[in-house]
């Protein structure tokens, strides 16, 4: 099970470096005959076995958004040509939409992989952050002990007990409401950071405060090491196993913020895909009924949130929600 | 036990102040105000009136003062969006997030412990073995994905309203009716909220008894002949409740955070709502209300879980002196 979940967390992470090559369409193509059409389905039998191939969509009912198969072309794929890994043919209309098309008949797979680069960057970005940030204030807060542990435990306890989202909210809410892509990254990396660093503090104090007292590190600060150096050479490769489940919890945790806050339009601007405005089209109750595919983003976060708690079913660490 | 109890009640109120006074200073701090929304061409006048309607015009540290003078006398002051008190509306709202997430809570915790005295039982079936594969996958879909597709089973098969929390014809219901109507609303998102938070308490739940299904006071128990069953609720499950009550008082942080998505997902009438359009029209009091009220849910359910701790486990009040 452990190596199932490391399989689907390399999968999505391969996928997401991928993504230009792996995308069968230019992501921000707009096909106007195919607004929200369904998924193409690659077919394989044609009389007998072929090669695999799919049918253009023929437009029944431009206001049902009604498709059906145009079974007297059928279109080959392509593999591994200039365009990508595999494609089908675009510019006569028949587009690959392995997972269908959205509001703008745009390919919604290619979007998708598209977006899993911004939200994957940013919370490893931000895991990245929280977890150096954690590191050093548990491993300061354990080691140096008495007032300055006390403050620093106080504030990461605080922390610990707000509601993430509220204020993660709040703290968005101070910016202008419309901002850049690119400041929109910084700034929920650092919200993310600030916020994520008392959940690998908390631990790494814990094991530093009692690893301060072993004889090895005595034996150092005998030897003439000074308190950098006992902390970073001595201590910290002791803390490595616990940042790294803390690190794994809190990724996905990140990547779910962050489509929380895109999907109520508190993160990203809509134009830049990520797996939360892409999620805003699933908001709209009438066609999520009806093009059930715009919830694949929400797909995309369960495989990788079930990823994690596969790698770290035996651990038994209960996942921040 | 009253030392314990007081401390933790001067917690509770630091922290629903605290909150709810950074509410209103980033709200102070963020650019735009509430005159933003008569756009460019107001007119000064107007812009000053309504500034002077919420002290906008006073320093910063003075408007948290007259605010916070205001507050201990549960005044609140008044929503620009709504031109109400802001009292009346926080409470409306909280009061339907209450619902919400009390409910959500109670099947979480029936559905959570009673699956894992099953499941964390040695030597029972192998249905067991899908129970426990069943609350990994609950475990993995976040309340944002959960709302989302529970809302589009709901619309595509018409079992369950989408959205809202009764029917438009609720006003002429008599209370009998409402309350149908509503729970029959509630379903959805409290099912949203309740599925990963069940999973958590039958994963500790498991883990805790199967960490006591070893204990020697069961095999001397089963000894004196008591029935299996006995031993299992009656001797076996007592025990193994501290750390899911440890647990608890988190467990309302969590469903906080997840009604926010929810709420919104569903169109929940509740706090998270309320505060994300208060923080979109920058309603500084209606801010500041809502992280008061929000958290108060969270002082009083991190109290109740202390508590629960408490009268189970006596030596956290000792240790806490």
């Amino acid at each position: 099970m452990r190596r199932f979940g490391l399989a689907l967390l390399v999968v999505v992470a391969l996928a997401a470096v991928g993504a230009p090559w792996l995308s069968p369409n230019p992501p921000d193509r707009r096909f106007p005959e195919l607004l929200y059409a369904p998924p193409t389905p690659v077919r394989i039998v044609a009389g007998g076995l072929t090669a695999p191939f799919i049918y253009k969509h023929r437009l029944v009912s431009r206001l049902e958004r009604r498709f059906d198969d145009d079974t007297g072309h059928p279109v080959v794929l392509r593999w591994l040509s200039r365009d990508g890994f595999v494609t089908a043919d675009p510019d006569a209309g028949a587009p690959l939409l392995l997972l269908g098309a959205d509001a703008f008949g745009r390919d919604l797979f290619s979007r998708l992989l598209q977006a899993s680069r911004v939200t994957l960057a940013l919370a490893l970005v931000a895991t990245l952050g929280a977890t150096l940030l954690g590191v050093l204030l548990g491993a300061v807060a354990g080691y140096a002990g008495g007032r300055i542990d006390g403050a620093l435990m106080r504030v990461s306890e605080f922390l610990l007990v707000l509601p993430a989202v509220y204020v993660v909210l709040a703290l968005r809410a101070a910016l202008p409401l419309v901002v850049e892509p690119s400041t929109t990254f910084l700034a929920l990396a650092c919200i993310f950071t600030v916020f994520g660093w008392p959940l690998v503090a908390k631990g790494v104090r814990g094991i530093v405060a009692s690893e301060r007292e072993r004889e090895y590190v005595h034996a150092a600060r005998a030897l003439g090491a000074g308190p950098a150096r006992i902390l970073l050479t001595h201590i910290v490769p002791s803390v490595r196993g616990h940042v790294a489940a803390q690190a794994t919890l809190l990724l996905p945790a990140f990547i779910l913020a962050e489509a929380t806050m895109s999907y109520i339009g508190f993160g990203f601007p809509d134009r830049m895909p990520t797996w939360g405005t892409l999620l805003q089209d699933a908001a709209n109750v009438s066609m999520l009924s009806e093009a059930p595919w715009t919830l694949a983003p929400a797909g995309a976060i369960f495989v990788v949130v079930l990823g994690v708690n596969l790698v770290l079913q035996r651990s038994g660490r209960v996942p921040v929600q | 036990m009253g030392r314990f109890l007081l401390r933790r009640l001067l917690f509770a109120a630091l922290l629903v102040a605290a909150a709810s006074s950074s509410a209103l200073v980033l709200t102070r701090l963020a650019p735009g105000d509430v005159t933003t929304d008569l756009g460019p061409g107001a007119r000064p006048e107007e812009v000053r009136q309504l500034r002077e309607r919420f002290d906008l015009d006073r320093g910063i540290a003075g408007h948290w003062a007259l605010w916070m003078g205001r507050a201990v006398r549960f005044d609140f002051g008044e929503s620009y969006l709504y031109n109400q008190p802001v009292r009346g509306l926080v409470a409306r709202a909280a009061v339907n997030t209450g619902i919400l997430a009390l409910s959500a809570l109670v099947v979480a915790t029936l559905c959570g412990i009673g699956l894992g005295v099953v499941t964390g039982w040695p030597a029972s079936g192998r249905w067991v073995d899908w129970l426990r594969a069943l609350s990994l996958l609950s475990l993995s879909v976040p309340p944002l994905v959960t709302s989302l597709v529970l809302v589009m089973i709901a619309a595509r098969t018409g079992w369950f309203p989408v959205g809202g929390m009764t029917s438009t014809s609720a006003a002429a219901l008599t209370w009998t009716s409402w309350l149908a109507d509503t729970s029959w609303h509630l379903v959805v998102p409290a099912l949203a909220l309740a599925l990963p938070i069940a999973a958590t308490f039958e994963r500790l739940q498991a883990q805790s008894l199967s960490e006591v299904a070893g204990e020697t006071y069961l095999v001397a128990a089963s000894a004196r002949g008591v029935p299996a069953a006995d031993v299992r609720w009656r001797h076996a499950w007592p025990a193994s409740w501290r750390p899911l009550c440890g647990v608890f008082g988190m467990a309302v942080g969590s469903l906080l955070s997840g009604s926010f998505v929810v709420e919104h997902v569903t169109a929940w009438p509740g706090l998270g709502r309320l505060m994300y359009e208060a923080l979109r029209a920058r309603d500084i009091y209606l801010v500041a209300g809502c992280a008061a009220s929000g958290a108060l849910f969270l002082a009083v359910g991190s109290l109740i879980g202390d508590l629960m701790l408490a009268s189970v486990d006596p030596r956290v009040t000792e240790n806490e002196g």
